[in-house]
């Protein structure tokens, strides 16, 4: 026994953008926490039993700290709920999950760190983190609120999408970075799942290493369930079939690892 | 007082394990429970085979619990054996394997394999909701329940726990029919049949379409149940289904049985499992009960 449920203090909360929300919150799990993990965060509210995942945006300075930025999925939902909490209550969370970006990766090389829509927060800690010679940040909305594009440009190059051409290159994060012309040695991302697909077949075609973080519905966070696993190319080791567990084996993968 | 309970003849140091599926083989839970503390840890369901189980998603939040079709993913029965038993073996808690099969022959030859293997105890799933073929084949029909356990037998030399579905008309008749075939305990609820539908972009939530509701939302479905199945058999039952605390436990025990599972609650607190050891020895001592067996399905 080394892990606990425990009560995570809200520090402050802020709206972001049109149902983006940011929250940082004290904890001691925030002591081992590293770019890519996910934390479990719980409701108050008895009829959901089941904990939210969500990625780590950022790790305190003093590692006593979180910042976790994320989407309301909808009326009612928890997500909602979290977002009408306030500085000074507590939220039962588990924290840190899963396991992070491979850092060493990137030391020496040309690096895209990219993410879209909700999958962008987890690529600012990373952005902060990752040592490499060439640090190009891309990042995709869907409009003109781009959400933490100002912490960005203080790590590094960016370059942004939007979907509807208000800001940036108008397209994918595909589009900004045959656009701009860049190049790279290796991938970061996380973002929604055709982003990922078309993200992979990129690296496939330069032959570059690809490290995606996947999400999916899960239940418990630690491996137990097997509800969120992904599809393996080869057999995995843990689950002696073609099935990867996102919560304890990811949710970063490298991309040619995963069948997606 | 003391909260050991004696099932089938193997004794457990109180009546708390959890249920198959929600624990895996307990290696994920050990860094948030002693599993030392458990009376019994009961793994997840093992085929003769590895099985890959449904695509995603497989689980949705419902009101209250949640609904899985998981369609009991598992490493098969050799790597079981070599990674899964060895681990629990460092604990000092009972181990209940749980047993999958989509056939007669697959259940027997798990049950064969277990034979000569340091578990306790087998607990045969012919309740799974979520597998086609199997499972529940051979838990809504009681000539087939009745069959199935006489043919496990032959082949187990651990006690043998039938799990039985809630989705039939008679529980009291499949545990009826399970005891006749010669099984030493029963265990329920498994989950029950339902469905959920996103009604923003018109589809299933779940892959398989269905899948089991389980969580605190069906604890007063399991709880007649149990009462139902008790009052049936001679041979002791194991209640579970939406275990959320203590009291929905003592609740299972003053209704018929003599032990307890935790489920899904294990999501929503991983640690529940202790707690509610300690809240049942507190309800013990507050209401003078020497036993669990003075205990047990005396709410008449």
């Amino acid at each position: 026994m080394s892990r606990e449920k425990e009560k995570a203090v809200i520090v402050s909360q802020e709206r972001l953008a049109e149902g983006i929300f940011s929250m940082w919150l004290k904890l001691r799990g925030a002591e081992k926490a590293v770019p890519g993990q996910f934390i479990s965060m719980y409701t108050r509210d008895e009829s959901k039993l089941l904990p939210r995942p969500i990625s780590i945006c950022e790790i305190g300075k003093d590692r006593e700290s979180l910042r976790v930025v994320y989407r309301v999925t909808g009326t009612g939902t928890g997500t909602e709920q979290f977002s009408q909490m306030k500085a000074g209550e507590e939220i039962s969370v588990i924290a840190p999950l899963g396991n992070g970006f491979p850092l060493e990766e990137a030391v020496g090389k040309r690096v895209f760190l990219v993410g879209g829509g909700i999958g962008v927060p987890p690529i600012l800690e990373l952005s902060k983190k990752i040592v490499c010679k060439e640090k190009q940040i891309i990042v995709g909305y869907r409009d003109s609120e781009t959400f933490l594009k100002k912490e960005f440009e203080k790590n590094g190059k960016v370059y942004i999408s939007t979907e509807d051409g208000s800001l940036g290159t108008k397209g994918n994060v595909l589009d900004a970075i045959r656009e701009n012309g860049l190049h790279a040695d290796v991938i970061y991302a996380c973002g929604p799942m055709p982003m990922l697909k078309a993200l992979k077949q990129y690296a496939q075609e330069k032959r570059l290493p690809c490290y995606i973080s996947l999400e999916e519905r899960m239940a418990c966070g630690i491996g137990a369930c097997l509800g969120c696993v992904c599809r393996s190319v080869s057999k995995d080791s843990h689950s002696n079939v073609n099935n990867k567990r996102i919560c304890k084996d990811g949710p970063v993968f490298l991309a040619s690892e995963v069948d997606i | 007082m003391n909260m050991r309970v004696e099932i089938a003849g193997v004794e457990w140091k109180n009546p708390v394990t959890v249920a198959s599926g929600t624990f895996g083989s307990g290696a994920e839970f050990e860094e948030f429970v002693d599993l030392n503390r458990l009376g019994a840890v009961t793994t997840k369901g093992v085929a003769n085979i590895p099985w890959e189980g449904n695509p995603t998603p497989r689980v949705a939040e419902t009101y209250g619990g949640m609904m899985n079709a998981v369609g009991l993913q598992n490493p098969g029965i050799e790597l079981f054996c070599e990674r899964d038993i060895p681990f629990l073996k460092q604990y000092d808690t009972r181990i209940v394997v749980n047993v999958c099969g989509k056939s007669e022959e697959d259940y027997c030859e798990v049950a064969e394999r277990l034979a000569d293997e340091p578990v306790d105890m087998l607990e045969i799933n012919i309740s799974c909701p979520n597998v086609k073929e199997g499972g529940i084949a051979f838990g809504q029909n009681p000539k087939a329940a009745e069959e199935i356990t006489k043919a496990v037998k032959r082949y187990a030399k651990q006690p043998v726990i039938m799990k039985l579905s809630p989705n039939v008309t008679s529980i009291a008749e499949m545990a009826k029919a399970v005891e006749a075939g010669g099984a030493d305990a029963v265990s329920l609820i498994n989950t029950i049949t339902g469905m959920k539908i996103d009604v923003h972009r018109r589809r299933f939530i779940l892959a398989n379409k269905t899948g089991g509701v389980s969580g605190p939302a069906i604890h007063p479905i399991a709880v007649r149940m149990v009462y139902e199945a008790a009052h049936a058999v001679k041979i002791p039952v194991i209640g579970m289904g939406g275990i959320a605390g203590a009291e929905d436990a003592v609740e299972m025990i003053l209704a018929g049985a003599s032990a307890v599972s935790v489920g899904t609650m294990n999501f929503h607190n991983p640690m529940i499992t202790m707690e509610i050891v300690d809240g049942i020895e507190s309800y013990m001592k507050r209401y003078g009960f020497e036993s669990i067996a003075d205990m047990v399905g005396i709410v008449e």
